[in-house]
């Protein structure tokens, strides 16, 4: 039978074998959740997170420019006016990992965060709101993104 | 009754319509209004004023006494005046070679190591950001490049024969893609840097950090690039004919307004 | 050490916005060099907001996010004097905390 000890060195081993071998996260942060990182769509990023299938809704908002010149960085906004929001989440349907962003909301901000993010090719991009009671609510908006031309 | 209530709904639909085919450059204006807020030139200009207050180099001295134009450690107001001529060098001056010029004289750098030095890197980099602040403390006032010195002068018509001359693998010039109004490559609209070309365009708009590429660009990077684009041979930093072109733009612009730092595509 | 973040936090009646521009490659991990490698994934994976101490916001970021990140957001009953701080981890182990005063 194993001791203890041994299951751990063993485990340690192994942890260090999977990382060498480039399948462990390089993450700092034992926190980070790195499963929701790695989803390739929206629903799986949620179920990932401990979420519940997402429903569409007009009390989720997410704001950006129609079109960005540049898809290196895209200015865009998830709020939801409703009460009890847990987290939001930022995605970007057609980037190689769909999310961009998770915001553990406390009752001392507002349920609206602006960030800047990258965008790969023109995308829908999702806001979501886990809420309190179990509810995930999203919107979509569609961003269209350009290759410019000279940089002037 | 009914037809009315009919057409005046189809009415509004008509106008609904219209209004939300918002055009591309609408929309590219719009993008741009976003980032304006937070623009990651502020990085560059927090490290730039740091840097000019800092004790560094050989002499273990800060830039707080190099003359931008206005006399020594004046820095609100000097942007909008480069380039001109500095009496102590005898020579018509940029900001970034004036800089540089300030570095070696009073902090006691190699000027001719920190040219060489790639833009981005070493003091290069530091260049680039004191460039940042430097610009920043005077935006919203209006560019008075002086001409009243011969020099001056004639550094300006020297940096009109460069606009307009056609060289390299493509016979392209400056005036290509500048000479003219209504100039456009793909979604980039190119201003007419033969006159004014209006209030934080141009040469009113740099140094400008460019997100395609996450880089703080002064002018002296704006016009290598140029030259690249052109297909001629890079241009030596603080270079003859980078000071010339850097004039005659500066001139043209007389009481545009600098919005620098700004940020690009 | 990194390069230090801008903090603006503007106080509107109850409401302050803070603005925040951090100071990171971002990198993704999805790139290649020149000579075909990799260049591996460097990103921000966590931040952290307090307002006179106390936590009122974090988040996990990915390589998505753009370099230099932008950040905006809404204290409710903050005022004039108070102190926001921000923090942020990357996915290396570096950190970086820089504080402002609410104006």
């Amino acid at each position: 039978m194993q001791t203890r000890r041994e299951m751990l060195a063993r485990s340690a081993t192994v942890a260090g074998l999977l990382a060498a071998a480039g399948f462990l996260p390089s993450s700092a942060l034992a926190a980070w959740p790195q499963a929701a990182f790695d989803a390739k769509t929206l629903a799986d990023a949620v179920k990932a997170l401990g979420g519940s299938a997402p429903v569409e809704s007009k009390d989720v908002s997410i704001t950006g420019p129609d079109i960005a010149e540049n898809g290196a960085v895209v200015p865009v906004g998830c709020a939801t006016t409703l009460p009890g929001v847990k987290r939001l989440l930022l995605l970007v349907e057609k980037n190689p990992n769909v999310l961009a962003a998770v915001f553990n909301v406390t009752d001392a901000i507002e349920p609206n965060l602006n960030t800047r993010t990258k965008m790969g090719q023109s995308s829908n991009v999702f806001a979501v709101a886990m809420m309190g009671d179990g509810k995930v609510l999203f919107a979509s908006k569609e961003i269209k993104v350009t290759l410019g031309g000279c940089g002037g | 009754m009914k037809t009315r209530t009919l057409i005046g709904v189809a009415a509004l639909a008509l106008c609904a319509g219209a209004q939300a085919q918002k055009s591309t450059a609408d929309g590219i204006a719009e993008y741009r209004k976003m980032l304006e807020d937070g623009n990651p030139a502020e990085l560059f200009e927090a490290k730039g004023e740091a840097l000019w207050s800092q004790k560094r180099g050989p002499k273990n001295a800060s830039l707080e006494r190099c003359d931008l134009g206005l006399g020594p450690g004046v820095v609100k107001g000097a942007f909008v005046t480069l380039p001109r001529w500095f009496a102590d060098t005898q020579k018509v001056q940029d900001l970034e070679s004036r800089l540089v010029s300030c570095m070696a004289t009073l902090q006691g750098f190699d000027a001719a190591e920190i040219v060489k030095t790639p833009f981005g890197r070493g003091e290069m980099a530091n260049v680039t950001a004191l460039a940042t602040w430097i610009a920043a403390e005077s935006r919203g006032m209006r560019f008075n490049l002086p001409q009243s010195h011969a020099q001056e002068r004639i550094t300006y018509e020297v940096g009109k024969r460069a606009f307009f001359y056609r060289g390299g693998t493509h016979d392209f010039s400056c005036a290509s893609c500048h000479g003219d109004e209504g100039k456009r490559i793909r979604l980039q609209e190119l201003p007419n840097l033969t006159r004014n070309p209006g209030d934080g365009i141009g040469f009113a708009a740099w140094p400008a950090y460019r997100v395609s590429n996450g880089q703080m660009w002064s002018m002296q990077l704006r016009l290598n690039d140029c030259f690249r684009q052109q297909r001629f041979p890079y241009p030596g930093f603080g270079s003859d004919v980078t000071i010339a072109l850097a004039t005659y733009m500066g001139v043209n612009a007389k009481g545009a307004e600098s919005i620098a730092p700004a940020i690009k595509r | 050490m990194a390069d230090p973040m801008r903090i603006r936090a503007q106080a509107a009646g109850d409401k302050t916005t803070v603005r925040v521009l951090m100071s990171h490659e971002m990198e993704t991990g999805q790139r290649k060099d020149s000579a075909g490698k990799v260049i591996p994934a460097w990103f921000i994976q966590e931040v952290t907001a307090t307002h006179n101490g106390k936590t009122v916001l974090t988040a996990d970021w990915g390589p998505s996010i753009s370099k230099n990140p932008f950040l905006q957001f809404v204290v409710k009953g903050a005022k004039a004097g108070d102190k926001i701080a921000i923090t942020w981890v990357d996915n290396k182990g570096d950190k970086r905390t820089d504080e402002a005063t609410v104006s």
